[in-house]
């Protein structure tokens, strides 16, 4: 059953040094209040895991917390390039980035292999590009029924997952709406999770389309009202799409990222 | 009304979704073109966004691919590897919009790096996305790229989504199943694969555009059909719609 506990000690449980972990989110609902705390902590060693690093993991990387990243497109997005992500797979700043890359098709059945406890997903993708000569995850699976060459990806598993959510009630049972991404996925294929939740609620009311994740599949739940800004949870808040702007020239200066790095601190 | 090329390119992509159809979007050019076709000729075009969100119909256009109006409007949300696996995946989609940072004559896209090698490149792009199995997946793949010698190679630096590879037979050899890059369209005209050949071939140029400009925005010796059309311009109902959507 998932402890309830404030920010700092649950992402101090949940995320070690050296660990394989992903604050997923589509857009929606990204988890960069446990993000920073994490920058705060100074982790290092990260391999960082998500289909879609964006401004967050420009951050992440920025600060030196990872060694490693797996994706699947890496942007602003809707305004362009993430300057501390380009700064260290061309420049090695402020250390090297290695990369493991796929497609968002391969990256979500990833998830889903680890999710459903098995070694590896099938899926038809990749196919004539030259995606699979980069990344040691991909192969070819013959299907035994039929012949057909398909393409195999290994299971995602994760040492941890941090999600946003927008509830949760006071056992730990997390509801989340609106766009949901892979989020279900990541936390059932890691080890150790965290939600960070809007608000605390006496009891989850039904909702259209929600995704709800028990209790005990999550480790710590920890009440983060706007922890996704500047991304947005679904009925609580709206994207601060000036912030991402803005980030194209905080990043693109490693004295500026610095300057901003000290304002979280 | 005066128009930029832009605006002219965005029209064109636009005219080419037929209403009905079921649209992969990306974000972008893409959905701004898919939006304007929903607002003028395409009432029923269906757009499917990879964040999971099925039969969007946004009252503004959406910042990103996860925009909350997605979700508010959509028919259905689904996660992730849903969108991916039961409805990219089977052939279920019936236009992939592309765009591209290298394209080449034989419709390959690099958005991967460019210049140097994988591991040590000249300029790291965002990488693949949903764009692998778009190109691979639906039965037919429209290209919305500006028209410059730096996008329009003779052959990318990395096939991040597979067009023909290098020329007639390689689909079908690999078992895609959609039909792969139906239209490439620019700021200065519309290009379309070869049927024998699969080379990309201008078939059209944009009001005000001379042939000249094309070839030398084009990184390879350009191919012209014999009966190069010249395009309408942007009425002024789609000037108006396009600027009410962007402004």
């Amino acid at each position: 059953m998932a402890t309830i506990a404030p920010l700092a000690e649950a992402v101090a449980q949940v995320v070690r040094d050296g660990d394989t972990v992903a604050f997923e989110g589509f857009t929606h609902l990204i988890p960069f209040a446990a993000g920073h705390e994490v920058i705060r902590q100074g982790r290092r060693g990260l391999t960082l895991v998500r289909m879609t690093p964006d401004v967050l993991y420009d951050q992440l990387i920025g600060a030196g917390c990872a060694r490693k990243l797996v994706f699947s497109w890496g942007g602003n997005p809707g305004v362009g390039s993430l300057h501390r992500f380009r700064d260290a797979v061309q420049h090695g700043w402020p250390r090297p980035l290695e990369l493991e890359e796929h497609s968002h098709a391969g990256m979500a059945n990833r998830y889903v292999a680890a999710a459903s406890g098995l070694p590896f997903a099938v899926l038809r993708g990749y196919t004539g590009t030259d995606l699979p000569a980069q990344t040691a995850n991909i192969a070819s699976v013959t299907c035994p029924f039929t012949g057909e060459v398909l393409t195999a990806v290994a299971a995602l598993e994760l040492d941890a997952a941090v999600v946003h959510a927008q509830r949760a009630d006071r056992h730990g049972n997390v509801q989340l709406w609106g766009i949901t991404g892979v989020q279900k996925e990541a936390v059932l294929a890691a080890t150790r999770s965290l939600v960070t939740v809007e608000e605390v609620v006496d009891e989850l009311e039904p909702r259209p389309g929600a995704v709800v994740l028990p209790s005990w599949v999550v480790d710590y739940v920890a009440e983060v009202p706007g922890g996704a800004h500047p991304s947005y949870a679904h009925d609580y808040s709206v994207r601060d799409n000036d912030f991402y702007v803005a980030w194209d020239a905080i990043s693109r200066d490693r004295d500026e990222f610095a300057q901003w790095l000290e304002s979280i601190a | 009304m005066t128009y930029t090329s832009d605006e002219m390119m965005t029209v064109a992509a636009a005219r080419a979704l037929r209403d009905g159809a079921v649209c992969f979007v990306g974000i972008g050019l893409p959905s701004t073109a898919a939006n304007l076709a929903r607002r003028t000729h395409a009432p029923d075009l269906v757009l499917v966004y990879e964040s999971g969100t099925i039969g969007a119909k946004p009252d503004r256009l959406p910042l990103s691919i996860g925009d909350g109006v997605l979700a508010d409007t959509a028919v259905s949300v689904v996660g992730v590897p849903e969108i991916f696996n039961y409805w990219l995946q089977p052939g279920r989609i019936d236009v992939g919009f592309l765009g591209a940072a290298q394209l080449d004559r034989f419709g390959n896209i690099n958005t991967t790096v460019i210049g140097g090698d994988y591991r040590n490149p000249g300029v790291r792009l965002p990488g693949a996305g949903g764009a692998p199995e778009i190109a691979a997946s639906c039965r037919e793949v429209v290209v919305v790229v500006r028209q410059t010698r730096r996008a329009f190679v003779e052959r990318v630096d990395f096939v991040t989504s597979f067009g023909f590879g290098s020329g007639p037979g390689e689909r079908e050899e690999l078992g895609l199943t959609g039909a792969g890059p139906r239209l490439v369209i620019t700021d200065l005209g519309v290009l379309r694969p070869d049927p024998d050949t699969r080379e990309l071939v201008l078939t059209a140029l944009h009001p005000g555009v001379d042939l000249a400009t094309a070839r030398e925005r084009t990184g390879w010796d350009l191919k012209v059909a014999d009966d190069l059309g010249r395009g309408e311009p942007p009425t002024d109902r789609e000037l108006a719609v396009l600027r009410e959507l962007t402004r």
